[in-house]
């Protein structure tokens, strides 16, 4: 540039390269206006997930079933996400609303398949048979490659901080009541006891599922806990209520 | 502001005629053909933005001019090919079992429906082909614990057995005489002896004899002063040699003190009533379909 003499004009870059604090100025603008483009459309999530009745948080036992779904890394074989396709509506029900994941801290949507989707596992099998297939998936189905988790029905479930779960559930922005994290530890447990006073659980929680899943009535397992998710998954909308329009986005 | 645009030297390639401090800038544009394939993408992005959904606006989204959606084909999908099988869902809706089973196109049509509808949701539990397993009921013979005619296996399929959430599921408990002590252990052991002589293979006469009067006080009302069964409770048959969770004497003792509640899921909340209808047709053929 050291030649020349001519007084740049508005569009000329050369403006741009001898200007430091234009081109912080606009260096800046460039950039805010890619993480705008990313960043907008999350403010505006709530308005992308559709209004339907039924689901609910988790209920504290079906939470924890949730962490060990987590921590044993189901999501990395089982999807939770029925796409909008007609093999998969065939298969396994109703194609996934968002709604239907909108409590989910996080979300386990996975994206591989070596096992069957699981968004709509809740009440296809019984009890007993789900406690049978995690102990041994071979005993029911010979030809599954699952791993057993036998181990899931000796282990008490570590529950004692289930209030503190539910308020940092809470935080991140699942509607817990008062009432709800008050009983955490009462509904955690009576859970797990069908003859027991159910009331209040039903009331804060409708539709959980009351089982003494394992057939163990002294103790709360991990066992209770995952097969207790494992049969609410995908039961909370009532999809005769609705018709395909109501879910038009 | 190029002003000196001139050959460099040692690589052959144009100079822009930037020139800083004696260090010149070499002129490398990008190959044509990326060029073209980059302005190309550039015209399908401005054409997809304007026929596809693709801007956010807040609260809603452009939504294209195709007004496209996955959830609309999805529909469109799943109508086109219930029509294709239309003669045949209307034709299967309407009949009865018998109807279905004595018209060959209509009975090989509801056996194939079944036949997948069973794989999917049924073959977890009863296995392939309804081999069954310990605690589900194998399908593919003609004993059968709530009843085998076609109505009846539909009836079964519909509101599952002991079902947590079909107020019309089929419905029966044994008490559990261990737990509840409704039966010393001795009693147990005297009537499971009794049992196993339904099938000639008691090994304490004694004992089965004790235990005659333990079973008509205690089990003849569901099943039978023979233990022929009685389907209108799903009370098991036990003077055959099929058993749901073992016949040998241990799980005997092990089922009268415990008792047993299989669950079976109701499918009416779940398939559409045609596939349930299938089913019904299928299972009912595996074994020799009880009129």
């Amino acid at each position: 540039m050291a030649t020349s003499n001519k007084k740049p004009g508005l569009f000329d870059h050369g403006l741009i390269e001898k200007n430091v604090t234009l081109m912080m100025v606009l260096i800046l603008l460039t950039v805010s206006i890619g993480g705008l483009v990313e960043i907008i459309p999350l403010f505006t999530i709530e308005s992308t997930i559709e209004k339907v009745q039924g689901v609910r948080p988790y209920s504290p036992l079906e939470q924890f079933g949730r962490n060990i779904y987590v921590r044993e890394g189901c999501y990395n074989c089982h999807s939770q996400q029925i796409r909008p396709f007609r093999d998969e509506a065939e298969r396994y029900g109703h194609y996934s609303l968002a709604a239907e994941s909108m409590y989910d801290h996080p979300f386990q949507w996975s994206s591989k398949r070596t096992g069957p989707d699981l968004a709509r596992v809740g009440g296809k099998y019984s009890d007993a048979w789900q406690v049978a297939h995690l102990i041994d998936p071979r005993a029911v189905v010979p030809e599954s490659i699952m791993p057993g988790y036998a181990f899931l029905a000796t282990r008490p479930l570590k529950a004692a901080d289930v209030k503190e779960h539910l308020k940092t559930l809470k935080i991140v922005g699942v509607p817990y009541t008062d009432e709800q994290v008050e009983n955490a530890a009462k509904d955690l447990e009576v859970q797990t006891r069908p003859d027991g006073d159910t009331a209040g659980l039903l009331a804060r929680y409708p539709k959980a599922v009351v089982s003494n899943f394992d057939g163990d009535t002294k103790v709360v397992t991990e066992m209770d806990a995952l097969v207790a998710y494992l049969q609410m998954l995908g039961t909370l909308v009532d999809f005769t209520k609705y018709q395909p329009a109501d879910f038009k986005q | 502001m190029p002003t000196k645009v001139e050959k460099d030297s040692l690589s052959g390639v144009d100079t822009t005629g930037h020139e800083w401090d004696g260090i010149q800038e070499l002129n490398n544009p990008l190959p044509k053909w990326w060029l073209y394939v980059f302005y190309v993408c550039v015209a399908f992005s401005l054409g997809y933005w304007v026929l596809y959904p693709a801007i956010p606006l807040g609260k809603s989204y452009t939504g294209g001019i195709l007004g496209y959606s996955q959830r609309d084909v999805v529909l469109a999908d799943i109508a086109t090919a219930r029509a294709a099988q239309g003669a045949y869902r209307a034709k299967i809706d309407k009949a009865s079992f018998e109807q279905i089973e004595a018209d060959p196109d209509l009975l090989s049509f509801a056996i194939a429906g079944g036949r997948s509808a069973f794989a999917e949701n049924c073959s977890a539990c009863h296995g392939a082909g309804g081999a069954g397993g310990k605690g589900y009921p194998t399908l593919a013979d003609d004993d059968w614990l709530w009843g085998g005619k076609a109505d009846d296996i539909h009836t079964t399929l519909l509101h599952g057995i002991r079902s947590p959430v079909d107020g019309d599921t089929r419905l029966s408990e044994m008490p559990k005489f261990g737990v509840d002590k409704l039966l010393t252990a001795v009693q147990i052991d005297e009537v499971a002896e009794y049992v196993l002589s339904f099938t000639g293979r008691d090994t304490n006469k004694a004992a089965s004899k004790n235990g005659e009067a333990v079973f008509t006080e205690n089990c003849v009302a569901c099943h039978g002063e023979k233990g022929e069964g009685m389907r209108e409770v799903g009370a098991p048959r036990l003077n055959d040699n099929i058993w749901l969770y073992g016949g040998d004497k241990k799980t005997l003792v092990e089922t009268i003190t415990y008792a047993r509640a299989g669950v079976m899921p109701a499918w009416g909340s779940r398939l559409d009533p045609i596939t349930v209808k299938q089913l019904a047709v299928y299972v009912h053929t595996l074994g020799g379909g009880e009129k």
